[in-house]
């Protein structure tokens, strides 16, 4: 019969079309919230999802994983009178490694004597060229340098594009929230080495 | 804030007690930015990568359809907004430009991503504009390497705003004279040639 | 140790003497054809030997030995390994015989290396720039040619640190912008070269009187904002009526120079970089990419990474499908319910690129030698609830909502017909080539990775139309599911890396060719290594590009409202075509 190729897909739009207020409807009865709950959103991201698709953003927001990654900021530690205490040692890999080339490190030197010290005296980073590779977070040997979650970035004026160092400082407690199985992987490393070293000097 | 449905109805005057609840008050402003802010319509049109985030933030899950953007209209002339949405090469700028020029007032301009902000990770490559602010007047930038759909919806939100300061005496397209303003068209010459910058290309390319 | 491009114990030399002589130089393969003889021999190669496909051309430029060096890759479709042959040319006025007439599908590719390189191709009927405009000044790709923007012939650069004060590239330039003239150029004096050329390559005007009335062809320019071209593709298309009688692609427009970035770039550099060129597919980027680099380092991939490469190629494949399909049909009219149904699927495969990669659509997740970190057992579950569950019901409810529908059938059927032999003729790869009746893939004919160990089939079809390339699609998706399914039962405990994964990867001199089957059709990489960190050549083989090549013949004789659908059936991304 001509036609019926067309009637058969039809019924599969119908079907969507009933599968989207049937589940509004069990999930009245059955389950409780389906929108703006954190079941719901998983639910309509698993397999089963079906219907209504949508994760109504900014009232809703999609959980991104923890390896999810947008821009890069450095992890500082918070001394305890409250000065921040940088984990970059100014050592350059992550410039050198960073793909487009928009990570720029000036490193401070000693006043008086002139020489090269452990930490940067100013940092910036491109935001206007950087990809989000995560290339400077994978091969910092310190920790320091880490790949944020924050994508709401949107501004009027570029000019503030260029992150400088207080920009990008982020405390390691930020770094801890937003990626709690690196940071636990990375503290139990550091715990590891220091044990290491001080049974070595007993 | 309070959320944008009240803002209508709060013109920024006292409404005495008894009509409150009545009557819908506003000012002239708010009513016109709250009929153009909800139905902002993009152009379809894509130029990269950003532009299939751009479609996915379209689709199901992100659905721009709640704000009124989900008219894509592929004319220039339908248009109220050009999503920039990727790298803009110099071969392909003076179409980009053409385009904006062909758009009616009210028009606005949003830079997605690193590469139509500022050149991205292509930046020093020979044939990519760096920032397509060089050229269009840009109203919102998105920064990311795609910006995620979400990422793009914010930046949306950052327009609508941003149409929601205007004041209909200042807008530009009722000023006068605002029919002649078009950008001039670059050129593709041994390279890329800006009109507006002839005299700086004559004098330096003479000096060698 | 580098593996050398594998190649079939054939005395080339002896064949063809005083024609044909081995390249001994470390690190390389294949054979050094003179010029003037080389049409005769790649005839013969073609006619003699089987060797029918021609995969690649591309040109090097040796600057040290003051040479130009153009490689051919060519390939047997019944499969086995391939032969590489070079013909090497002076730097002043290269020119050598153009291998249009034995393999058409020559025609883009040597456009291309005039375009970037400067090698004049005598005999080809239509050489014109291809990737920038006619009027541009100078050839990109030579080594001596610097961009306005040029800071250091390779990265890292040094002015990034310890002393990096961030400054704008564009305080650097005189003009203060990226671009740069030529000396004593006076922008008022210059008058522009135009799309002449280009009007000039399609089928003559012909004016002809018709029952008292004249009738003429049109010109008609899709694009380059279209949006049935998929991006910023434009094709020139000349009418008699509603008939396409002749037709020529524009592109370009989306050319972000990879390969010159790509040879200032470190080989970890490039990782990233990959995922834009076709950018549904990051993940089958990154595999061709890294097999590239494994062949000219003889880096070992450890057992585990393998089944997870196989695993994310898979899943790439089968999102790249479906928004094939839904994109065809918003193509044909069915405005928007199949792409939406697409793109659901795709934001849940995409889900699992973000858990795993840390981003949606910008994998970089592939190492040499390994992948960037691990599959947890949660996202592998994740994986299997798709494979075993969601995307076989997916693909059949795709197949109940399009595959019978009378218009869809009506609309594709004997659309953009293309027959085996011009398939293999104008180097179609891929699903394209596949529906034409050709059942070539690389998985099978020259496996790479694990595929030797999965058992699945090549999906063909045999009539060589759009409605075959639809089909062969949802074909493909079901193979991918069984490849899947084996891979999530089969994937076995163990390392990701061998050893460590650095930032600073140094390879030994030579050149290697990385091909792989990319859901789009074969994508390979040819890199040449002069020992540095930095590849000397980095040339990607890009499937889109080079499929377009048979567009023209595909169209032509059709009606134009047909272009879009069989421009979308070949599948094409603008990234990947104009890098």
């Amino acid at each position: 019969m001509y036609g019926k190729g067309i009637l058969k897909g039809l019924g599969v739009t119908f079907k969507r079309f009933w599968d989207t207020y049937f589940d509004d409807i069990v999930w009245l009865f059955r389950k409780g919230k389906r929108y703006h709950s954190p079941e719901g959103i998983a639910h309509r991201s698993s397999k089963d999802t079906r219907g209504i698709f949508t994760i109504q953003y900014p009232e809703e927001k999609l959980p991104v994983p923890e390896e999810f990654r947008y821009t890069p900021f450095l992890v500082y530690e918070e001394g305890e009178n409250g000065e921040k205490e940088l984990r970059c040692t100014a050592c350059g890999i992550c410039s050198k490694a960073c793909p487009p080339q928009c990570i720029w490190i000036v490193r401070a030197s000693d006043p008086e004597t002139g020489k090269p010290l452990k930490t940067p005296a100013e940092f910036f980073i491109d935001i206007d060229v950087c990809m989000n590779c995560g290339m400077c977070a994978e091969f910092c040997p310190f920790d320091a340098i880490r790949m944020d979650h924050d994508y709401e970035l949107s501004v009027y004026n570029r000019a503030n594009n260029i992150h400088n160092l207080e920009r990008l400082a982020k405390p390691v407690s930020y770094y801890a929230e937003i990626r709690p199985i690196n940071y636990g992987k990375e503290m139990a490393v550091k715990q590891a080495k220091e044990a290491a070293k001080a049974s070595k000097a007993d | 804030m309070e959320k944008n449905d009240d803002k209508l109805n709060s013109p920024g005057y006292e409404i005495p007690s008894e009509l409150q609840g009545q009557v819908a008050v506003t000012t002239l402003d708010r009513l016109y930015n709250w009929g153009r802010r909800s139905s902002v319509w993009p152009m379809m049109f894509g130029l990269a990568c950003c532009a299939i985030e751009m479609i996915a933030a379209q689709a199901a899950r992100y659905d721009m359809a709640r704000f009124g953007m989900e008219v894509m209209r592929p004319s220039p002339r339908q248009s109220d907004l050009l999503l920039v949405s990727g790298t803009v090469t110099k071969k392909m700028l003076p179409i980009v430009v053409r385009l904006y020029n062909q758009m009616p007032e009210p028009k606005y301009v949003v830079a997605m991503g690193a590469c139509a902000s500022g050149g991205g990770p292509f930046k020093e490559g020979y044939n990519v504009v760096a920032g397509i602010d060089k050229f269009l007047p840009v109203d919102v930038y998105i920064p990311g390497c795609p910006p995620t759909p979400q990422a793009l919806i914010h930046g949306m939100i950052k327009l609508q705003e941003k149409i929601d300061r205007q004041s209909i005496k200042k807008v530009r397209w009722y000023q006068e004279g605002a029919d002649q303003v078009a950008i001039p068209e670059p050129i593709l010459g041994p390279d890329l040639i800006d009109p507006r910058k002839l005299p700086q290309i004559k004098q330096v390319a003479k000096k060698g | 140790m580098t593996i050398p491009v594998s190649t079939e114990t054939l005395d080339l030399a002896a064949k063809f003497p005083g024609i044909v002589t081995p390249d001994e130089r470390e690190g390389y393969s294949g054979w050094i054809v003179k010029a003037d003889e080389l049409a005769a021999f790649a005839a013969s190669l073609r006619d003699d030997l089987g060797y029918d496909f021609l995969s690649s051309v591309t040109g090097v430029d040796y600057l040290p030995e003051k040479k130009l060096e153009v490689v051919y890759h060519v390939y047997k479709t019944t499969g086995g390994p391939g032969l590489v042959f070079k013909v090497q040319l002076p730097r002043k006025k290269p020119e050598v015989p153009s291998l249009t007439p034995v393999y058409p599908g020559a025609d883009f590719q040597e456009r291309e290396a005039w375009d970037l390189l400067g090698i004049k191709f005598t005999g080809h009927p239509d050489l014109r720039r291809i990737l920038m405009w006619e009027g541009f000044e100078g050839h990109p790709l030579r080594k001596d040619w610097k961009e306005p923007f040029y800071e250091e012939d390779i990265k890292p650069y040094s002015s990034r640190w310890p002393e990096g004060k961030h400054s704008y590239a564009e305080d650097r330039n005189p003009f203060n912008d990226n671009v740069q003239f030529p000396k004593q150029f006076d922008p008022e004096k210059w008058v522009p070269e135009g799309d002449a050329a280009l009007y000039g390559a399609l089928a003559e005007y012909r004016t002809t009187d018709e029952d008292g009335l004249d009738t003429d062809h049109i010109v008609v320019n899709m694009g380059p904002q279209h949006p049935s071209t998929h991006g910023v593709f434009r094709a020139v298309i000349t009418l008699d009526g509603e008939d396409i009688v002749s037709m020529k692609p524009v592109m370009g427009y989306l050319h972000r120079n990879h390969e010159k970035i790509g040879e200032r770039n470190t080989y970890l550099h490039n990782m990233p970089y990959t995922d834009r060129l076709d950018y549904f597919c990051s993940m089958t980027n990154n595999h061709g990419y890294a097999l590239a680099v494994e062949k000219l380092t003889g880096i070992e991939v450890p057992e585990r990474t393998e089944y997870i490469r196989v695993i994310m190629d898979e899943l790439t494949r089968i999102q790249n499908h479906f928004i094939l399909i839904g994109m065809l049909l918003n193509d044909l009219g069915a405005y928007f319910t199949p792409a939406l149904y697409a793109f659901e699927e795709r934001e849940l495969i995409l889900d699992i690129f973000e858990a795993v990669a840390g981003s949606r659509m910008m994998c970089n997740y592939f190492r040499f030698g390994g992948v960037a970190r691990d599959v947890t057992p949660e996202i592998l579950e994740k994986v299997s609830a798709l494979a075993f569950d969601r995307l076989p019901r997916k693909a059949d409810e795709f197949d109940r909502l399009l595959t019978e529908n009378e218009i869809l059938v009506s609309r594709c059927k004997g659309v953009g017909r293309l027959s085996s032999e011009d398939a293999i003729k104008y180097s179609m790869s891929g699903p394209s080539l596949r529906a034409s009746g050709v059942p070539y893939d690389i998985r099978k004919a020259d496996p790479y990775s694990i595929y030797d160990r999965f058992d699945f089939d090549v999906a063909v079809r045999y009539n060589g139309d759009t409605y075959d390339r639809y089909l062969i699609r949802l074909d493909e998706i079901r193979q991918s599911l069984r490849i899947l399914q084996q891979a999530i039962r089969q994937i076995p405990e163990g390392p990701i890396q061998t050893g460590k994964s650095t930032y600073l990867t140094k390879t030994p001199a030579g050149e290697s060719y990385g091909r792989i089957e990319a859901p789009k059709g074969e994508l390979g990489y040819y890199l040449v290594s002069n020992g540095t960190g930095n590849p000397w050549r980095y040339h990607v083989r890009a499937p889109s590009f080079i499929n377009i090549t048979a567009l023209e013949s595909m169209v032509v004789g059709g009606k134009i409202a047909d272009f879009v659908i069989v421009f979308g059936g070949i599948d094409v991304v603008l990234g990947e075509m104009d890098r």
